[in-house]
């Protein structure tokens, strides 16, 4: 292939100028006209209205049982430990990313829950059931020990099958694993007087 | 305008109707351009016939894409039950689904072995920058279009799949978890998300596609194609003009071609008739699940075409960015000791080399929040990134002398088998469930890939390099 110089000569300035002023207002016009259009991506008024509190009753959970509900279309989990597993909770700290909830309280982790066992009870457990890694749903590895894709001394929780982050019974993330924060809580609170009826998406601070 | 051009008074009706053409639109000029007047070089092999064969199966997704769309809805209550609705009760819709969901697969296989092909014979360097510009773009394009594809049919595997991927941009500092809420329309992957996602997967990438398409084979032709020798056939030219060694596409390359596209045909009406899930891996068996959005399904893994990409997201863990703050540090102290860079220069590299090492978080323990850096989600994400981007770089990445592996030294054939054969492995990672021994191996997998293009500018200039032939070299049948 053989190259040559291209030579441009012979520029009018004036008419550049209003060549490039009119470049200029077109663009403006265009990228105003793609404003309405980017817009259509975001979640419509009908998608925003989705999410209003759900009211769950406990009172048939056993102790090691767990219950899912969907709030916001999320997966929300109510356990209620035993009391093995709450005792699980103390030993398996340094093992864990952030035990002490202390990254992004405000998205994962409500003040009352901010404790050892990330509840206001410490028996019933409510987690966002979707991995902070990627939203993924864990599943659930209640039993002790070593199994596939766990470690030999495994205390009890959860393992997401996307990409192997693991929580604990507190749903707190297991150190080095792709998953950044803990599971989170969802505003949550009890019924007053009632200690079997949860209300998941409203709490004393936040009334829906 | 152009001179009126007359046929003779004694042509028949044909040549009279196509002077009559030829006056309004280059049909004859067009023809003679892109098939019976462009010249080929005469040397091409079993590789070459990948570029011809994933033109056919572009064609293949679009008509029976065409014929999907009228029985299938993109709608969350339908979805699901309408493919099966084609499966069962259409007439003979088992077999156009089939050869379109079979036809996603078989596309990879061919571009895959096409870009190879351009790693071989170094089909990437100049004149042909943009040849393979435009192929990459074809090539990001065509992984859109597959994973958008892959949300319609509304299975567990589509919807856990599209929620990985989506929630892959809000890794992305600062506006990441608006984008991936622009993405979806929804707090999670619903229908308004299953319906723009049919609509990118009919409209807007094939139209992209298309162009691209079109701007690879103009670029293509405006330089000649490249060939297994990495001679320039256009240096050595007869008393016409017409490249010594070129032979016409049109009636040549048409009919080689076709004895490919024959026996591309026999393979995938294997797999459409007697293998179309092909055991999980075209069509993986959760997809059979209708999508629950409660519940992941207990092993979720990617499409095979994009587990490589997906180990390497995988591999990228808080451990595996202390070995890139090594790697970096390493990196940097080379450039400082060895590198031929004024000293302003030098400071430049030291700033940035320290933002990167903050970003990648090795100043955490400091517990100066200025100091945090960012997750290894992030970088995670932006390794997937890097690991198809990085491909648009490879015509300055390759400084080699010579373009074909035929003249590259000996040694250089093993680095290319040590990179496929770490392709194929993350390949096959991205399918399996995590576990340490298996993450360990994607994170040197990991390390393997991005060297053999980041190191690629040092070690395809090393070694003794054979004498490239003036002409190319042909053995007649």
């Amino acid at each position: 292939m053989s190259e040559s110089v291209v030579v441009h000569d012979g520029i009018d300035e004036s008419k550049r100028r209003w060549v490039a002023i009119t470049c200029g207002a077109g663009a403006v016009a265009g990228v105003a006209t793609a404003v309405p259009f980017v817009s259509t991506f975001a979640p419509s008024e009908r998608a925003k209205a989705a999410g209003a509190a759900v009211e769950v009753d406990i009172s048939d959970l056993k102790a090691g049982e767990k219950k899912t509900v969907e709030w916001r279309g999320q997966p929300v989990w109510i356990v209620r430990r035993t009391p093995e597993m709450i005792a699980s909770l103390s030993k398996d700290t340094a093992e864990l990313a952030d035990p002490d909830s202390k990254r992004n309280p405000d998205e994962q982790t409500p003040p009352y829950a901010r404790n050892e066992h990330r509840s206001i009870k410490p028996e019933v457990l409510v987690v966002v059931g979707i991995c902070t890694h990627l939203g993924c749903s864990p599943g659930d590895k209640f039993t002790e020990g070593a199994q596939p894709s766990l470690p030999a001394d495994w205390p009890g929780g959860w393992l997401c099958p996307c990409h192997g982050s693991t929580f604990d019974m507190a749903g707190r993330v297991f150190k080095n694993k792709p998953a950044p924060d803990n599971l989170r809580v969802p505003p949550h609170m009890y019924v007053a007087g009632n200690d079997n009826k949860l209300v998941i998406g409203e709490d004393a601070n936040n009334k829906g | 305008m152009a001179e009126m051009k007359v046929a003779p008074a004694n042509a028949s009706a044909g040549v009279k109707l196509l002077t009559w053409v030829d006056n309004r639109f280059p049909a004859t000029k067009l023809w003679k351009e892109h098939l019976s007047e462009y010249y080929a070089p005469k040397n091409f092999n079993f590789w070459y016939f990948f570029g011809s064969l994933a033109l056919l199966v572009l064609v293949i997704q679009i008509v029976t894409g065409i014929f999907l769309v009228m029985h299938y809805k993109p709608d969350a209550a339908q979805a699901f039950a309408s493919v099966e609705y084609i499966m069962r009760d259409v007439p003979w819709g088992w077999l156009v689904r089939y050869m379109h969901s079979t036809g996603a697969s078989a596309f990879f296989i061919v571009v895959y072995m096409h870009m190879f092909r351009g790693f071989l014979y170094g089909s990437y360097r100049k004149p042909r920058e943009l040849v393979w510009i435009f192929g990459c773009a074809i090539f990001l394009c065509l992984m859109g279009e597959a994973f958008m594809g892959y949300l319609l049919p509304w299975g567990q595997m589509s919807y856990w799949g599209a929620q990985v991927i989506v929630n892959l941009f809000s890794a992305i500092p600062f506006v990441g978890p608006d984008l991936s809420l622009m993405i979806r329309g929804d707090y999670v992957v619903s229908d308004a998300t299953l319906n723009r996602f049919f609509s990118f997967h009919v409209i807007a990438i094939p139209l992209i596609l298309l162009g691209l398409v079109v701007a690879h084979v103009i670029a293509l032709h405006e330089v000649g194609s490249n060939n297994p020798d990495g001679v320039e056939i256009k240096a050595k030219k007869d008393a016409q003009g017409i490249p010594l060694d070129g032979i016409p596409f049109h009636p040549y390359y048409t009919v080689h071609d076709l004895l490919g596209v024959v026996g591309f045909l026999i393979l995938f009406s294997a797999v459409v008739f007697f293998a179309p899930e092909m055991g999980g891996y075209f069509l993986e068996s959760n997809n059979f699940i209708p999508a629950d959005s409660l519940k992941t399904p207990p092993h979720i893994a990617p499409v095979w075409y994009f587990t490589p990409f997906y180990s390497m997201l995988r591999a990228t863990t808080d451990d595996m960015m202390k070995v890139f703050d090594v790697l970096l540090i390493v990196a940097t102290l080379l450039a400082l000791w060895k590198g031929k860079f004024s000293g302003m220069a030098k400071s430049v590299i030291v700033v940035v080399a320290l933002v990167v090492l903050t970003g990648f978080g090795l100043f955490k323990g400091t517990n100066i929040p200025a100091l945090a850096g960012c997750d290894a989600k992030f970088w995670g994400v932006l390794v997937m990134g890097g690991s198809v981007v990085i491909l648009f770089f490879m015509p300055w990445l390759d400084q080699s002398p010579v373009k074909s592996i035929r003249y590259r030294p000996a040694w250089h054939k093993a680095v290319y088998g040590v990179f496929v054969a770490t392709f194929l492995i993350l390949g096959y990672l991205g399918i399996e469930p995590p576990d340490p021994l298996k993450t360990a191996m994607s994170q040197i997998g990991t390390v393997l890939y991005f060297g053999f293009f980041l190191l690629m500018p040092w070690w395809s200039q090393m070694g003794t390099f054979k004498p490239v032939p003036d002409r190319v070299v042909f053995h007649a049948h």
